[in-house]
């Protein structure tokens, strides 16, 4: 079976929509990002603010300051959370539910704080308003924040030089990045989502019966609320269990657009951010083009692997449908889930489990790449910018300088960090994965033997330690060993990156910088827009190439 | 006036201002002779004590090690080729090291034989009379070993032998031959006081008497130190070295952990794989290629420079010196000939410009002076070399006739030239100035010299010079003043008769061909060049106009020189310069790249981090480019051995897992004999790439001076693509050799 040009018409027409709404987007946003950073004005609620948490909003911290305020503040997010998990049913709207169990709860405060939103648990089963609301819908703008603060400080390590490692205030960019960028357009969308269909409510899930005389349970919730800014701060984490696939979260194909707008908004206007403050628009082209690139690429092929169905079931049935909404259909399945994988997002709007093997591989690959396509809000700039500075290093030194990258040089404490960074993710993933495949309780949680039962593991692992959130859907994974393991992996995803990044903004601020010359390695030319898409393919991508050949590769051949 | 008369033959003095033909040092190319006996230099670095600080190579060995017990205890055909292949990766790692490290030590060699221990003579005195500078060569000495000489002892040496240590003459004036150190055979000047009070141990003194005082302890003088780094002995790695050994090492750790993590893998989809297979597999992935050969590489461009010359105290110098952004240059003898030449004839009155010409050669002929040479130069070269007699005064070819008479520069006269004798055979058909009677007025006066002075001369033999004459001379005086060149006036005087005036002599500074060709290349690798000059502003601007400099530094002070590069250090700026003055050594030290001319003061050799043996400020450009070439060939071969990975994975991992899942047999793209067949290519074309890329390392990628982006494009073309390219048809030949082997 081919794709009818219809279809292929169809999911052209949808791309160049979404491409030319974030594209209108890019440049005001990215600008107006650029001014919340910079500016020196706090606004009333901001200064009381302030004077609550009793933070001075002007002092500039050293990078050890504000790392310490990062992980202060994600400990104490950790833990409200954890609370509320553990005590809903001693609270107000726990519509019934008991407190989760406590390998849960610690699984469900560590996905939420980390922006990764794994959720071993169904929305509408386990999760009473209060949680929903307080918990997991706060921490969507938080961790959200908490990314974007991270990478700012970094672009603010490129952009002074030789100061004393000084690199903002945590404190100011984290409200400013809540109260100036996500509130406004959060609210906004919610709108458009609840003029769309999607419900807004404080009600208990009703039991009605059906004209046919079937029983159902109708859920009710604040979900257009939540709906926003699980896209908007690339979350992810879904009011109910089937997450974007759910009617009352994403009705009909207009808001299915809007929703992955909303997934990409933030992370393609970052670069153009990064590009205003350290004063070379070029720069933030170049780092957009590199990963507009990888996610074309991604969709191409997704969509490719969706629409053309490769593999025995699709062929007999006609089409990959298993698994996807018909409301929405194959091609904008792919595009869903390619701007989730390749943010951090992990929200769904089909099954990943059901997708083709090629297409639910290129769809891993995304994550397994370190999610720099264009990837999470915050995370995606500074993913990329780690990368870029790999490739400045690895082909810097082909044109006889010493390499540098935005006037930073790039010596050995710089490479210390970004080695470091560049080792990380693939160590969670790989040595979680192998952990999991062989030990019993791992093999416990597999739904289906062979290649796509390892796929099912790694992908879960890459989803953690990327803090994607996403689920191959087939792995059992409310169980205590993946429940504590993947909790880990989504804590050590987050945080040691982060650490590192932070490190490496201290550094390049002390930095002096070093102008450009006709012998600087030109970074915003499209041929090195090129070179950092290899090297993350290559220097990445290859340590994933063994076990990927025995999992979607495999099964893709087969 | 001193009268010299004419008779001898003009001293050969070398032309300083002259371009050197660049010398190398002989015997570069790679032969067997220097790989066998690099072998069991290769050997002794299979230790793996000297392999912790390169974690790749201990990957590997370890790796063999391994191998080696799983073929003795199971042993066939594979795994004893696998095992075999393993170490020999190992050993040509260790090879390409050990055959860099063999050349540097011929080329050190070469440098040693100068340090052999020679006999002193001590002065002997109570240190605190050795302060003052004269009569130390009268005290009495003493016979002392070279090697016990200290810093502050003075000693007398004599001509006919070798000065004992790195030092500087205190007292006398000699000539030395320092072919021992630069292969130059012409002798140099060396004196106290002043700019050229160096002297280098090992060198031989050739004339007269001097005494030295030692500045430097003996094995810690510049050559012991060179020697050290190029024998290796005490190579520290470069910064950019430790930044790129951290990337390959965690290259290498993610390379372990993925292979480490496949065997789970492996058991899990039920095929369990040989632990010799993981170790094949390993070894290929990690960045072995670039790690055998990256000491080779820095040993490699310490050479390079040796080859030119020059000699540098840390590796890290020759880094740096690829990312110079500044060049400070020296005008005189860097950018211009060290001397003024003629470049014009500017004759006043009635003065034919043949006429001009004819009096200025004759006033020059004897003149030995650069200056003087190049008017000879420029009349001949634009006349033709006179072979018809001009008045009777010219002898056959245009030399002097017999009997003149040079009347030399003075410092109160600031006039120059010749007085010609009455020639016998005057006709005074052809010379107006004989006359009728057939009497020659007397013998002829030609004078050039500044225009105060050749006027004041003018006016003292009774002339007066009409009044247009006197306006075009001045006219004429200013403008070749304006351009930056310095006028020659020309006169003479026949006889009794009142001297005229007969033009102006253009000396110009002239700027070294090729000189403009050459900013123009720095200006393209992003290089910036500043001319630095004591001449006026006006004067330095013409030049610098004509050079093509970008920057000039004009009337520059010591402290200008140190300032500016102050300056642009503050702006992120890497400076290089040279210098051969004390009054530079503060300038050099604080620069990033100072190299030091040889025939400096030890102040300066000191303050530097390179000391260049020819001499040749125009070498700063030369260095540059050995840096750069240094950190090319670096990012070349990474890039090159990281993007082999590519095609080692399609060999391996369809061999490793197509029995368990057939399917992924479409992988074998290269389509390979056998599983085993495939796997050892793979490791053969691992081990054998690091031969095939000693000798690029040890030479250096092509370096041609251009932008940035050129310079990557290129690379990545040959090194990156290529890097994608080549394993696959080399894996393919060597299946198809390997394949043959029975029993595999």
């Amino acid at each position: 079976m081919s794709p009818t040009t219809l279809t292929i018409l169809a999911a052209g027409g949808q791309l160049i929509l979404l491409l030319a709404l974030l594209g209108a987007a890019h440049a005001p946003l990215g600008a107006y990002m650029a001014r919340v950073y910079s500016s020196s004005h706090h606004t009333r609620l901001e200064r009381g603010w302030y004077r609550v948490v009793r933070v001075d909003p002007d002092a500039q911290q050293h990078w050890r300051s504000y790392l310490m305020s990062v992980l202060g503040f994600s400990l104490a997010s950790v833990l409200a959370l954890y609370g509320l998990g553990r005590l809903q049913d001693h609270l107000p709207w726990d519509l019934g539910f008991t407190g989760l169990d406590p390998a849960g709860a610690w699984n469900t405060a560590v996905s939420f704080t980390t922006n990764t939103n794994w959720q071993w648990y169904s929305g509408e089963a386990a999760a009473g308003h209060l949680l929903q609301m307080a918990g997991l819908a706060v921490q969507n703008f938080v961790s959200a924040a908490v990314g974007m603060s991270v990478a700012i400080a970094l672009v603010r390590g490129f952009a002074r030089s030789g100061t004393d490692a000084r690199i903002g205030n945590f404190w100011a960019d984290l409200t400013r990045s809540v109260v100036r960028v996500l509130l406004p357009i959060s609210v906004v969308a919610a709108l458009v989502l609840v003029a769309n269909g999607v419900i807004q409510n404080l009600d208990p899930h009703t039991a009605v019966t059906t004209m046919t005389g079937g029983a159902q349970h109708v859920p009710g919730g604040p979900v257009a609320s939540q709906e926003a800014i699980k896209e908007l701060g690339t979350n992810g984490g879904g009011f109910f269990n089937a997450n974007s696939a759910h009617p009352f979260e994403n009705p009909n194909p207009v808001t299915n657009l809007l929703e992955i707008f909303l997934i990409l908004l933030i992370p393609t206007a970052l670069p153009r951010t990064f590009g205003i403050l350290v004063g070379d628009r070029r720069q933030g082209w170049a780092i957009l083009g590199a990963m507009t690139g990888l996610l074309l690429v991604a969709i191409a092929l997704t969509t490719w692997a969706e629409l053309a169905g490769p593999g025995a079931a699709p062929q007999a049935a006609g089409a990959a449908t298993e698994g996807k909404e018909t409301r929405f259909g194959l091609a904008a399945s792919a595009l869903f889930a390619v701007a989730t994988t390749g943010t951090s997002t992990g929200a769904v709007n089909a099954m990943h489990d059901s997708f083709t093997a090629p297409g639910g591989g290129v769809v891993l690959f995304d994550m397994l790449l370190g999610e720099v396509a264009p990837g999470g809000v915050g995370a995606g700039l500074y993913g990329m910018l780690i990368l870029a500075i790999l490739a400045v290093f690895v082909a810097g030194l082909m044109v006889g300088r010493t390499p540098e990258y935005l006037g930073k040089k790039i010596g050995r404490g710089e490479m210390t960090i970004v080695a470091l960074s560049v080792l990380t993710t693939p160590a969670i993933v790989l040595v979680g994965t192998a952990v999991a495949v062989s030990v019993e309780p791992g093999l416990a949680g597999v739904q289906e033997p062979g290649p796509h039962g390892l796929t099912e593991v790694l992908y879960a692992f890459a989803s953690a330690g990327n803090n994607n959130g996403s689920a191959f859907a087939g792995l059992t994974s409310g169980t205590p060993f993946y429940n504590t393991m993947l909790g880990l992996a989504m804590l050590a995803g987050r945080f040691v990156p982060i650490a590192l990044v932070l490190a490496l903004a201290g550094r390049l601020a002390s930095q002096r910088s070093v102008p450009a010359s006709a012998g600087t390695l030109p970074t915003h030319q499209p041929l090195f827009v090129g070179l950092v898409a290899t090297v993350a393919l290559v220097v990445v991508g290859l340590t994933f190439v063994p076990v990927l050949s025995l999992g979607p590769v495999a099964e893709s051949l087969s | 006036m001193t009268h010299t008369t004419l008779t001898q033959a003009p001293a050969p003095a070398g032309d300083a201002g002259s371009p050197r033909p660049p010398r190398r040092r002989p015997g570069r190319a790679l032969t067997w002779a220097q790989v066998c006996s690099a072998l069991p230099g290769a050997l002794r670095g299979l230790d793996p004590r000297a392999l912790w600080r390169t974690p790749v190579l201990l990957v590997v060995e370890v790796g063999a090690a391994a191998t080696t017990v799983l073929a003795v205890t199971d042993p066939d055909v594979f795994a004893w080729s696998v095992t075999l292949w393993l170490w020999a990766t190992a050993l040509f790692a260790a090879l390409a090291e050990s055959i860099a490290e063999a050349r540097g030590r011929a080329q050190a060699s070469s440098l040693r034989a100068t340090q052999q221990q020679t006999t002193a003579r001590k002065v002997l005195a109570p240190l605190d009379t050795i302060g003052a500078a004269t009569g130390l060569g009268d005290l009495p000495t003493t016979d002392v070993p070279s090697g016990s000489l200290r810093v502050g002892d003075v000693v007398v040496v004599v001509a006919g032998e070798t000065i004992p240590g790195d030092g500087d003459v205190v007292e006398g004036v000699a000539s030395v031959d320092e072919s021992a150190i630069t292969g130059e055979s012409a002798p140099v000047i060396r004196e106290s006081g002043g700019d050229r009070c160096a002297v280098t141990g090992g060198t031989v003194l050739l004339s007269d008497r001097i005494v030295v005082r030692v500045t430097t302890p003996p094995g810690q003088s510049f050559v012991d130190r060179m020697i050290a780094l190029v024998e290796g002995s005490e190579r520290r790695r470069t910064p950019n070295e430790v930044a790129l050994n951290l990337l390959l090492t965690s290259l290498t750790a993610v390379f372990v952990l993925a292979v480490a993590t496949l065997q789970p893998f492996a058991v899990y989809s039920g095929s369990r794989q040989d632990v010799l297979v993981l170790v094949a597999l390993l070894v290929c992935l990690i960045p072995t290629t670039i790690g055998a050969l990256l000491s080779a590489i820095g040993i490699a461009g310490m050479d390079r420079l040796v080859q030119r010359n020059v000699l540098a105290v840390s590796g890290r110098a020759v880094e740096a010196a690829g990312d110079v952004d500044v060049l400070l240059l020296d005008k005189t003898g860097t950018i211009t000939y060290g001397n003024r030449r003629a470049s014009a004839l500017l004759p006043v009155g009635r003065v034919r410009e043949a006429e001009l010409a004819a009096a200025a050669r004759l006033a020059s002929l004897a003149d030995d002076t650069p200056e003087g040479r190049s008017v000879v130069d420029l009349v001949d070269a634009r006349f033709g070399v006179p072979d018809v007699v001009d008045g009777g005064w010219h002898l056959e070819g245009g030399g002097l006739p017999q009997g003149s008479e040079l009347v030399a520069f003075s410092a109160q006269t600031r006039m120059s030239g010749v007085d010609l004798p009455l020639h016998p055979h005057v006709d005074p058909l052809v010379d107006p100035r004989v006359g009728p009677d057939g009497t020659a007025p007397g013998p002829r006066r030609i004078r050039k010299g500044a225009a105060s002075a050749v006027r004041r001369w003018v006016g003292s033999t009774g002339a007066r010079v009409p009044q247009d004459v006197a306006a075009q001379l001045a006219a004429h005086v200013d403008a070749v003043s304006r351009a930056g060149g310095t006028p020659l006036v020309v006169a003479e005087q026949v006889g009794d008769a009142p001297a005229r005036v007969l033009g102006v002599v253009h000396l110009k500074d002239v700027v070294k061909d090729g000189m403009r060709e050459r900013f123009d290349e720095l200006r393209a690798m992003g290089i910036r060049t500043v001319m630095v000059t004591g001449d006026n502003a006006v004067t330095a601007q013409a030049i610098a106009d004509e050079a093509g400099v970008d920057d000039v530094l004009a009337e520059a002070t010591p402290e200008d020189k140190l300032a500016l590069i102050r300056r642009e250090q503050e702006g992120g700026r890497l400076v290089a310069m040279a210098g051969d003055g004390t009054n530079d050594a503060p300038a050099l030290a604080q620069s990033d790249v100072g190299v030091a001319m040889a025939s400096g003061t030890s102040a300066a050799k000191e303050a530097g981090n390179m000391v260049d043996l020819d001499s040749d400020p125009t070498k700063l450009i030369e260095i540059v480019e050995i840096g750069k070439q240094l950190l090319i060939t670096r990012g070349a071969l990474t890039t090159f051995s990281v993007a082999n990975d590519v095609a080692k994975y399609f060999a391996i991992l369809p061999a490793m897992f197509s029995g368990l899942f057939p399917q992924l047999a479409v992988l074998n793209v290269m389509q390979l004999g056998s599983p085993r067949s495939a796997i050892l290519s793979a490791v053969i074309f691992n081990a054998l790439i690091i031969l095939v890329l000693v000798p690029l390392a040890l030479r250096g990628v092509r370096y041609r001076p251009s932008s940035a982006s050129a310079l990557l494009r290129r690379n990545l073309w040959v090194f990156g693509v290529g890097g994608l390219v080549a394993p696959f048809a080399g894996i393919k030949l060597i299946d198809l050799v390997v394949s043959l082997i029975p029993g595999l």
